[in-house]
């Protein structure tokens, strides 16, 4: 069970993943997560995103970076290797429809999930553009595969290395103010990131959907420990989103919960760095 | 009250050689002294995660048996929800026959090490026992749970537990949601009928609430893996991360995958939050987080497990049951030096079984009766520094006959806190009916069966929490079982 087939390094700490999980290939839908252990004893349990899917080869892929302990370890894997623990696909589905002209807007690796979204979008008939946004050149994932699904893909960089110099929020307004504004905005990033975009298109009333990535145990419903406040009410990220209307979402109580377990999470990072061989840098 | 394993051993040995050759009557029997269970000293234990009660000596068991009266009515098989026939098993573990003393407990119970640890004897089999009526004091009854849990565990010490005896196949295949411990028994009845059992579990590892909610303080987890490496010994084959209703849905059981039946057994996994301002601040956790980040992910293991607890010096628990009182006590062994337990109404209405109220109190818990919280203060970055309370005076008795709290004005203060965990109770894990067209359910969720068992499908039964509401193991097991039997039926008729 959940053989890799395949590892690639997109960036400098960013891998994209395919492994065998014929069940989730077969079920999984655009919009819809994962959970992994790598070690069934000890191990955390992680949410990961679906970057795609193959129901013939019962296998699924996703991209991640290595930012923690479990990333980490994750990269360090090979071909014929078995992640121990899979579970999904969690989340409910992103609802597709024709909405009309959909703009994708992805942020670092939040350009993986993105994908399987922007085709299922583009299946219902809906006009697609997509925004890539990357902190510089060599951070900037899956332009190939977005650019097969929409010929308006428009790629932009913090410190333009490549493609315009600007933050996604800028093509975004432009978008917004246009003659032909969408009728819908779909942002996944970081949460800074989705939360500027929603602050973006509040003034122009452009409904614009966020897949949230919080912290997770069990990913079925159980802890809660993934609750945002979403409109004035608690919501569980793994069975009432992850994706929310951006313009309910409290963004600044979901980042002081991601940073809940800051001390421990470093004192985590370096211990497994120093096992893994990685040096660090001194910043 | 504390008392050392080797002391109340030789005390019981001693009380067993004057009680040896003697026809005892009703009256030598209620003289018999009660026997303590041997504990973990309480400054010692709370800085380890291993078991509290140790356990009585052989000696022990056979002395507290002996104080069964054998009443012809049996007040207590009456108390107990499977109907163990406890007289019998207790005279036979009073002659030192501990395996036929088993064998009896089993034809009822499949797990008897977990129910004689878990089970609140005190308002079941304990609760009418004439020896505690005689001697005026519940906590004067027959040790039942304890003997219980001796011969069990003696079983298991001495690895002479048989393989069970599964009948010839029936070409019969049973899916069985959740693996707790309404799962675990309606899976080994079913298996042991000659069907092909698959279980399904959403977790990295089986055991539901066993393995993630009940402390290995309490509960050691390797008694939950021998039941389920039973089970395995079975066939019963196990899944695990295996979510049903999203890894597959529950109708595709029986329509696509050649089930014949389906019993779901996925638990009380929603947890309730207070609904009051700041609970989502950095620090707030609901029980069933906290204690699975310790549990089952062993988050208490510190340096080994890559699963971070959050790390706070004054913890309040709110609530009142052994949830409250495993997560108060987690809280402790993690490091907490200050853990108060807040609960609105005072301990005569406390749902907790009263040996781990104790437990908690030896422990050096502070419990703050007649007292809730009202708001959750943050500091600058988000994270809890205060709870607003509330204090309550008990006034008319309500629908559960228990007085209610009213609060009393004014009296709202502010109690300095670092972390809150929320231990109010579950509601029934939404899951399988939100993705189950037809699957009925009431007003707070729970799958509605009937006297079988039987959902409003076809063929699909369910038991334990998830028709019940956050319930007891016991309960759950005989639930377990009830659908089996009716599935059996089924499969005959």
């Amino acid at each position: 069970m959940n053989e890799i087939l395949e590892k690639k390094k997109l960036s400098d700490d960013v891998y994209s993943m395919t492994f065998k999980a014929p069940r989730i290939a077969a079920e999984r839908k655009a919009g819809q997560f994962l959970i992994i252990q790598l070690d069934t004893s000890v191990g955390e349990r992680i949410p990961l995103t679906i970057a795609d899917a193959d129901p013939v080869v019962g296998s699924i892929s996703i991209v991640f970076q290595a930012v923690g302990e479990t990333t980490h370890r994750l990269a360090a894997m090979d071909v014929g290797q078995s992640i121990a623990n899979v579970l999904g696909p969690l989340g409910r589905p992103t609802h597709i429809e024709k909405f009309g002209r959909v703009l994708c807007v992805g942020g670092g690796i939040g350009v993986a999930p993105m994908h399987p979204i922007a085709r299922a979008m583009k299946d219902a008939g809906n006009d697609v553009s997509i925004i890539i946004g990357a902190r510089n050149k060599s951070l900037v994932i899956m332009e190939e595969e977005m650019r097969r699904i929409s010929d308006k893909v428009l790629i932009v960089t913090d410190d333009g290395t490549y493609g315009r110099k600007a933050l996604v929020t800028e093509p975004l307004k432009e978008a917004c103010e246009s003659s032909a504004p969408p009728d819908l905005v779909v942002a996944i990033g970081p949460p800074i990131m989705m939360k500027f975009c929603a602050e973006t298109t509040r003034p122009y009333k452009v409904s614009t959907v966020v897949s949230l990535n919080t912290i997770m145990i069990d990913g079925t419903g159980m802890c809660g420990g993934c609750r945002v406040t979403v409109g004035g009410k608690t919501k569980f990220v793994c069975v009432d989103g992850p994706e929310f209307d951006g313009h309910q979402v409290d963004f600044e109580n979901m980042m002081l919960r991601l940073g809940a377990y800051k001390g421990q999470e470093k004192e985590a990072h370096h211990k497994c760095h120093a096992t893994l061989g990685i040096k660090e840098e001194v910043k | 009250m504390h008392a050392d394993a080797a002391t109340l051993k030789a005390a019981a040995a001693q009380t067993l050689k004057e009680l040896e050759g003697r026809a005892l009557g009703p009256r030598d029997r209620l003289a018999i002294p009660c026997q303590d269970m041997p504990a973990q000293d309480p400054m010692e234990r709370i800085r380890n995660m291993n078991e509290v009660a140790l356990g009585y000596s052989a000696e022990q068991a056979r002395v507290e048996a002996s104080r069964c009266l054998d009443c012809k009515n049996a007040p207590c098989v009456q108390g107990c929800p499977v109907g163990i026939d406890i007289p019998r098993f207790l005279k036979l573990a009073a002659a030192g026959d501990f395996s036929g003393s088993l064998a009896v407990i089993k034809e009822s119970s499949l797990l008897p090490a977990v129910c004689g640890r878990v089970c609140p004897q005190e308002v079941q089999c304990q609760a009418p026992c004439t020896v505690g009526k005689s001697l005026k004091g519940v906590e004067k009854a027959v040790s039942i749970g304890r003997v219980e849990r001796y011969v069990a565990d003696l079983e298991r010490a001495e690895g002479r537990r048989a393989k069970a005896v599964v009948a010839p196949d029936t070409g019969k295949k049973v899916a069985v949601i959740g693996s707790g411990p309404a799962s675990v028994s309606c899976a080994a009845d079913l298996r042991k009928a000659g069907h092909a059992v698959t279980v399904f579990e959403a977790f990295h590892r089986p055991g539901g609430v066993l393995i993630y909610g009940i402390p290995e303080f309490r509960l050691p987890k390797a008694i939950v893996d021998d039941e389920l490496q039973g089970l395995r010994d079975m066939g019963v084959s196990i899944e695990t991360n295996y979510l049903v209703g999203r890894t597959r849905k529950l109708a595709d059981f029986m329509s696509e995958d050649g089930f014949d039946a389906v019993f779901v057994g996925s638990g009380a996994g929603l947890p309730t939050f207070m609904n009051i301002p700041g609970e989502n601040l950095v620090g707030v956790f609901s029980a069933n987080e906290y204690l699975t980040r310790s549990n089952l992910m062993k988050a208490y293991a510190k340096g080994e497990a890559a699963t971070p607890i959050y790390e706070a010096d004054t913890v309040a628990v709110l609530g009142g049951g052994n949830v409250a009182m495993d997560s108060a006590r987690t809280a402790l062994r993690l490091g907490a030096k200050k853990v108060y337990v807040v609960y609105r109404r005072t301990i005569k209405e406390m749902p907790a079984r009263v040996e781990e109220v104790a437990h908690a109190m030896e422990e050096g818990i502070e419990f703050r009766f007649l007292e809730n919280a009202t708001r959750v203060i943050g500091d600058d970055k988000g994270r809890v520094r205060a709870m607003e309370t509330v204090r309550f005076e008990l006034g008319e008795p309500d629908a559960s006959g228990r007085r209610r709290p009213v609060q009393v004005a004014g009296s709202e203060a502010e109690l300095a806190v670092d972390a809150v965990i929320v231990a109010i109770g579950n509601g029934s894990s939404p899951l399988i009916p939100q993705t189950t067209p037809g699957l009925n359910t009431d007003d707070h969720g729970r799958i509605l069966v009937d006297e079988n068992g039987m959902t409003s499908l076809d063929g699909v039964y369910a038991g334990g929490d998830i028709v019940l509401g956050a319930a007891t193991v016991i309960l759950a097991m005989g639930e377990g079982r009830r659908a089996a039997a009716s599935i059996n039926r089924r499969f005959l008729g």
